[in-house]
């Protein structure tokens, strides 16, 4: 028993420990970030590893999602007769709750694990340590444009996900399962609000993109700087990241549209 | 305070510096002095705290007591934007050379001069070219690092390291896992570059051939402690029986062959 208290105890220090290692992290991190606006190359090279290179893993996935809930909504929606309103139920999943969700999951599967090897193997092969010996910041000069194109590429990706999950409805709904092609975008044009929908979807990933980013260089940079502590560190990205966006989407979700 | 004139003979002062690890003391009141000019050398046996002693030189960690000055002023008061600018003079050469993986060896050699001057790129073309030559690499520019042999890779940092002209440069064993030519070649380096660019260096290393060979003079560190200094034909003279045994490399003396354990014959009858 005392020795369960003990574990507890430590587990607990050290979990708050990581905590305040993270904000101190992050507030660094921020600061850095007025350093890489002077200098656009470094955001455009890490959009286009972060954002440009996620864009296949996220276009499919986004048909194929779309895809089936094209045919998952016909099925439950003909029975009532209301096959018309396809459009508006494939778009509201999609831009309420699956684009910024699943491309969020995605987007930490392969980016931030990806941000998360990277960075503990430069810590590893004492590429950090080096660049704090020339004088230069590795949280400014690696870090922050990383972070700043994680943020900026999410909602990006999560709109076009949204974007190709609704063709992907409309391809399975119009095209195979014959819903009249006027009703679909009508129907979801008249329906889906730019405020209450659009924007809070795009909300809910420029959310999603700040804490994936985060957790991920995170991770990386607190990494044992061993082969097994950048491979347990990479698992944790992706756990942790899961675990935030499913509880930070209910979150957001009860804010938004519950009326709690 | 005796230390703080920059025209002081000695870049590199350390007083009483105390330093620990978990439980384990890594160094325990030592005290040391670089000289300006020379090429010294910290030797030791493997996890005697050599790469720390960089480190704390360099103002990556704090030591627990005592104080290290660079060119007379406190590493360890210095403002985070001070320190900084006090880095950008000392070069430092990791073991593995640290390079960035990124980039080709041309970029890796500009980056310090792109991050902290603003000089035109045919300047940095320039710059680059002749740090790269003085290390014998010119026509390797456009490799990149996972191309490069680890002496390569070693002298491309080497010449990064003095890309700034840094008044001092930390070598962390620059010798280890060297082929003869490499080797060789990285020895002649180290003086050359240390008499024509008018450095100071600093090297640590178990290698004590090589060392011996360039250093002008010798600090030997044993579990946190200094157990003998000189120059390289004083420590060769040394009576004391731990420097003697390091110096010529025997396997038993002070420091044992084996690690503390059990009486051999009881550990292996406990297991009947």
């Amino acid at each position: 028993m005392l020795e369960f208290l003990e574990n507890l105890g430590k587990t607990t220090r050290s979990s708050f420990a990581k905590l305040g290692r993270g904000t101190f992290f992050l507030a660094h991190t921020l600061t850095g970030i007025g350093d890489v606006l002077p200098r656009p190359n470094l955001l455009l090279k890490q959009m286009y590893s972060v954002g440009v290179l996620s864009f296949l893993i996220i276009t499919i996935s986004g048909l194929f999602v779309g895809m089936v809930l094209g045919l998952q909504g016909f099925n439950i929606l003909s029975d009532f007769g209301a096959e018309e309103s396809l459009g508006v139920m494939v778009a509201a999943s999609l831009v309420r709750e699956l684009g910024p969700v699943v491309s969020a999951l995605l987007f930490a599967g392969r980016a931030g694990s990806a941000l998360t090897a990277e960075i503990g193997l430069m810590k590893a092969t004492e590429q950090l340590s080096g660049m704090e010996m020339m004088a230069v910041d590795p949280i400014k000069r690696i870090i922050s444009p990383r972070f700043l194109a994680g943020f900026i590429s999410m909602p990006l990706l999560a709109s076009l996900f949204s974007a190709i999950g609704v063709m992907g409805g409309y391809l399975v709904g119009v095209g195979m399962l014959g819903v009249d092609d006027g009703a679909f975008w009508s129907q979801m044009q008249a329906n889906i609000d730019f405020q209450e929908d659009i924007i809070n979807g795009v909300i809910k990933s420029v959310v999603f993109g700040f804490v994936v980013s985060w957790i991920a260089l995170f991770e990386g940079y607190d990494a044992i700087p061993t082969s097994e502590g950048v491979s347990r560190a990479t698992t944790r990205t992706v756990v942790n990241s899961a675990f935030s966006i499913l509880g930070l989407d209910f979150i957001l979700t009860a804010l938004m549209f519950g009326d709690i | 305070m005796a230390n703080s004139a920059s025209s002081d003979n000695n870049i590199v002062s350390v007083r009483n510096l105390s330093f620990s690890r978990g439980p384990r003391k890594i160094f325990d009141d030592v005290s040391l002095d670089i000289q300006r000019g020379k090429i010294t050398a910290i030797m030791g046996p493997s996890g005697t705290g050599k790469t720390t002693l960089l480190k704390l030189i360099g103002g990556q960690l704090t030591p627990d007591a005592g104080q290290i000055h660079v060119d007379g002023q406190n590493v360890h008061r210095l403002k985070t934007a001070d320190l900084y600018t006090l880095r950008k003079r000392m070069g430092m050469l990791f073991q593995s050379g640290a390079l960035l993986t990124d980039m080709n060896v041309y970029d890796n050699v500009a980056f310090p001069l792109r991050e902290h001057t603003r000089l035109p790129e045919s300047m940095i073309r320039s710059l680059v070219l002749m740090k790269l030559h003085a290390v014998g690499l010119r026509g390797a520019r456009d490799l990149m690092p996972n191309e490069l042999s680890g002496g390569m890779a070693r002298r491309v940092a080497l010449a990064r390291a003095i890309a700034l002209d840094p008044l001092m440069i930390m070598y962390d064993e620059p010798f280890t896992g060297q082929d003869p030519i490499s080797m060789g070649a990285l020895v002649h380096l180290i003086k050359s570059l240390n008499a024509t660019l008018g450095l100071t260096s600093i090297i640590v290393s178990h290698d004590v051939e090589e060392t011996a060979a360039i250093a002008d003079y010798i600090y030997v560190l044993s579990e946190g402690k200094i157990v003998g200094q000189g120059t390289p034909r004083q420590l060769e003279q040394s009576d004391s029986e731990w420097v003697q045994q390091f110096m010529n490399g025997n396997a038993d003396g002070p420091v044992h062959f084996h690690y503390p354990a059990a009486d051999y014959l009881d550990d292996l009858l406990a297991s009947q």
